[in-house]
C-alpha cells in the first residue's frame, strides 16, 4: 500500500489545508451557534459571504497567473456608488437590471486597465494596481461623497431571501463559479494560465500568449469584483464608497489560506473559495464570542495576520523535520 | 553625442519649482505679491518635512527589494502619535523619553514586518497592510473614543514654530536638513548601505558576497518602522492634536514621493534626497489641489493618477522578448 505523507498530500491537494481550516471553522462556529445549519441561518450566512467569494475568485485567477489585484475592493466600491446614486431606493427594477449591465462593464473596463498597465506596459502588478486602487477609490467617492442612496428593497429581497429548491442563492452561483471554473481549467487557456504563473519566461519561449493571458486574468479579476460589487450591494441595499476597501485583504488572504502561493502557478479556485468562507466563519465566531466592540478590529486583524502566517509556520517546521 | 540627461531628483525638483510658479496663476494664488508667495512656499516646504520623514523608511525598503514596501507607516504614524500625546501630556521633561518611545514601539513593529516577510516567507505588501490592520485595531482600542493627553511645549517650539522671530525658518526645516544627512551618510557611507543597495539588486549574489541577506531584511524594515514611529512624533508635535486617522492620509504618498525621487519600486537604485525631494512636490500637489478647493476624492483620483504615470515612466521591467 502507498503511504502518503502529509507534505505529499499537500503537494497534491493545495486546498487539502483550506479544507481542514474550513472544518475547524465550521466545527467552532457549530458549537458557539448550535442553528448554525438550519435553513434561515445558512442562508444568512452565505448571502453575507457571497460578495467576498465572489471577489476572491477574480484574484486567485490573477494571483494563479502570477499577478496581484489590489485594486478589486475599489472596483466594488465603484459598483456600489453607482448602483446607489443611479439606480435609487425608488428606481425600477429594469433600472437595475440596465446598470447592472453596465456594472458588469465596468469592472471589465476597470480591469482591463489594469491589464493593460501589467502586461502591456510591463508594470510591477502590486504597485500598479496600488496606483490604480487610488484612482478608482477616489472615482467612486467622487460619485458618492457621503454614504447613501441605495437600490429597491425588492431588489433586496430577490437576493437575501430567494432559496431556489430550499437552498441558499448562494450555493448555486457557487456551483456555477465553481462548474466555469473547472470547464477553464480543462481548456488550453488553464493550462496557459498555470504556465504563465509558474514561469512567465519560459512559458513565452514555448509560445505561450503571455501577455494576453496575464491581461485576460486581470479582466476576470475585475468583472469578480463588478459581480462582488452587485452582490454586495444587494445585501446591505444602500452605497457606501469605502465598502470594499477592507475586502481586498481579505480577498488575498482567502486565497493564501485557500492553499494558492502568491508566488503564481500553484492552487486553484476551489481553495481559495473555502478561504473565503473561513475567513467568513471566523469573523461570526468573532461576533458570537462577545469581544468587546473596541477590541474586535484588532482581534480580526490578528486573524488575518495569523492566516496569512499559517503556510509560512508549516513551511519553517517542515524543513527543520 | 551624449545624451542629455536629468537625474530624477533634480528633476523632481525643477517639477515643484513649475508645479509652484504655476499655482501663483490661480485664482486665489498669490499673484503678483512676492512676500505671500514666499511665506506659502516656506509653509509647503514645512508641511513637506513630514511626509519626506515618513518616507525615509520607504525609501529604505524599497530600496531593499523584492517587493519591498511598508503600508504600516501610516498606522505607526498614528500609534506613535496617540502614544506620544498621551505619554509626554505637556510635560517637557517627558519629551526624549516620548521620543525614544515612539522610536521603540516603531522599531518592534517593523522587527515583526521584517520577521513575517523574512521567515514566514509573506509577501511584504500583504505583511504589512495585515500588520496595518492590527496597529490600527492597537489604535482604537488605545484611543477609546478619546484620549487624555498634550504635547508639550517644547514640542511645538521645536517642531511647528520658526527659529526665531526674525528669521522666518521653519524648526522643522532644519530638523529635515540634518536628518536628511544623517540618511545620506547611512546609505553611502555606511556597510549597512552598501548591503542595502547589494540585495535590492539581487539578493542571490548579495548572500554568495557574504552579505547577511535576513539580518539585512530584519533591519532593514525595523529601521523603517523607526522612521516611521520618528514620524508620528513629528507629525503630533505639529498639529497638537491626535486623531485616530492621523497618519493613513501620509501613506499613498509616502510611496509615491520615493517614486518621484527616482528610487526604483523594484529596489536597488534611489536615494533620500530624490523622495526628499519627491515629498516637497507631492505636498505642493496636495495643497494646490486643497486650494483649488478639490474634494478629497479628486485629490486621490490625482495622487492614484501621478503614481501610476510615475511607475510607467521609471517602473517598467524587461520585456519577454529578449
Amino acid at each position: 500500500m502507498k503511504r502518503y505523507t502529509w507534505n505529499a498530500l499537500l503537494v497534491r491537494y493545495p486546498a487539502l489545508f483550506a479544507l481542514i481550516l474550513l472544518l475547524v471553522a465550521i466545527l467552532i462556529n457549530f458549537i458557539l451557534q448550535p442553528n448554525l445549519f438550519a435553513g434561515d441561518n445558512l442562508n444568512s450566512n452565505m448571502r453575507v459571504f457571497l460578495p467576498i467569494i465572489l471577489l476572491t475568485v477574480g484574484q486567485a485567477v490573477v494571483i494563479l497567473g502570477g499577478g496581484i489585484d489590489i485594486s478589486v475592493g475599489a472596483i466594488v466600491s465603484i459598483i456600489n456608488a453607482v448602483l446607489a446614486t443611479r439606480v435609487g431606493l425608488s428606481g425600477s427594477p429594469q433600472a437595475m437590471w440596465q446598470y447592472m449591465a453596465a456594472a458588469l462593464l465596468m469592472g471589465v473596463l476597470a480591469g482591463a486597465l489594469n491589464g493593460f498597465c501589467v502586461a502591456y506596459l510591463r508594470l510591477q502588478p502590486i504597485i500598479t494596481t496600488y496606483a490604480t486602487s487610488f484612482l478608482y477609490g477616489g472615482l467612486a467617492l467622487f460619485i458618492l461623497p457621503n454614504p447613501g442612496g441605495g437600490i429597491p428593497a425588492s431588489i433586496v429581497e430577490i437576493y437575501r431571501n430567494s432559496t431556489p429548491i430550499g437552498l441558499p442563492l448562494a450555493f448555486f452561483v457557487i456551483a456555477i463559479v465553481l462548474g466555469i471554473w473547472l470547464y477553464l481549467r480543462s481548456t488550453r487557456y488553464g493550462n496557459f494560465l498555470y504556465a504563465v504563473g509558474g514561469k512567465a519566461q519560459a512559458a513565452y519561449e514555448t509560445a505561450v500568449p503571455v501577455t494576453w493571458v496575464q491581461f485576460s486574468t486581470y479582466v476576470i479579476s475585475g468583472l469578480m469584483a463588478a459581480f462582488s460589487g452587485i452582490a454586495i450591494t444587494m445585501l446591505s441595499g444602500a452605497g457606501n464608497a469605502e465598502i470594499g476597501a477592507a475586502m481586498t485583504l481579505n480577498s488575498i488572504t482567502a486565497v493564501v489560506i485557500g492553499g494558492t502561493a502568491l508566488s503564481g502557478g500553484v492552487g486553484g479556485v476551489a481553495g481559495p473559495m473555502m478561504g473565503a468562507i473561513t475567513l467568513g466563519l471566523f469573523q461570526n465566531i468573532v461576533s458570537f464570542a462577545h469581544i468587546n466592540t473596541w477590541w474586535e478590529t484588532l482581534v480580526k486583524a490578528l486573524i488575518i495576520v495569523a492566516a496569512l502566517a499559517t503556510p509560512g509556520i508549516i513551511n519553517l517546521f517542515r524543513r527543520r523535520t | 553625442m551624449k545624451r542629455f540627461t536629468i537625474s530624477p531628483p533634480v528633476a523632481a525638483l525643477l517639477l515643484a519649482v513649475v508645479l509652484f510658479l504655476l499655482s501663483g496663476l490661480l485664482p486665489n494664488g498669490y499673484g503678483s505679491n512676492v512676500k505671500v508667495a514666499i511665506a506659502q512656499a516656506t509653509n509647503i516646504l514645512r508641511l513637506a518635512v513630514f511626509l519626506g520623514v515618513i518616507a525615509a523608511g520607504q525609501t529604505l525598503v524599497i530600496i531593499s527589494g523584492s517587493e519591498g514596501i511598508d503600508l504600516s507607516a501610516g498606522a505607526v504614524v498614528t500609534l506613535t502619535a496617540i502614544l506620544t500625546y498621551i505619554y509626554v501630556a505637556g510635560a517637557n521633561e517627558k519629551v526624549f523619553v516620548a521620543l525614544l518611545i515612539s522610536l521603540a514601539v516603531g522599531a518592534a513593529i517593523g522587527f515583526l514586518n521584517g520577521a513575517g516577510i523574512t521567515f514566514l516567507k509573506i509577501s511584504p505588501f500583504v505583511m504589512t497592510l495585515g500588520m496595518a490592520g492590527v496597529v490600527t485595531g492597537a489604535v482604537i482600542i488605545l484611543n477609546h473614543g478619546n484620549v487624555q493627553g498634550k504635547v508639550a511645549p517644547i514640542m511645538t517650539r521645536l517642531i511647528a514654530r520658526p527659529l526665531s522671530p526674525s528669521i522666518p525658518i521653519p524648526n522643522a526645516l532644519i530638523i529635515w536638513l540634518i536628518f536628511g544627512i544623517l540618511i545620506w551618510l547611512l546609505l553611502e557611507r555606511t556597510t549597512f548601505g552598501k548591503h542595502l543597495f547589494a540585495i535590492g539588486v539581487n539578493r542571490v549574489t548579495a548572500k554568495l558576497s557574504g552579505v547577511n541577506v535576513n539580518g539585512m531584511n530584519l533591519a532593514t524594515y525595523a529601521l523603517a518602522g523607526a522612521l516611521a514611529g520618528f514620524g508620528g512624533f513629528l507629525v503630533v508635535g505639529n498639529t497638537g492634536v491626535v486623531l485616530i486617522q492621523l497618519g493613513q492620509p501620509f501613506l499613498f504618498p509616502s510611496i509615491a514621493a520615493v517614486a518621484v525621487g527616482g528610487t526604483l519600486l523594484s529596489g536597488g537604485k534611489g536615494s533620500y534626497w530624490g523622495t526628499m525631494a519627491g515629498a516637497i512636490v507631492l505636498t505642493l500637489i496636495t495643497s494646490l489641489l486643497t486650494t483649488m478647493q478639490m474634494p478629497d476624492s479628486v485629490r486621490r483620483m490625482v495622487l492614484g493618477a501621478t503614481l501610476l504615470v510615475l511607475i510607467s515612466i521609471y517602473g517598467r521591467q524587461k520585456a519577454l522578448r529578449q
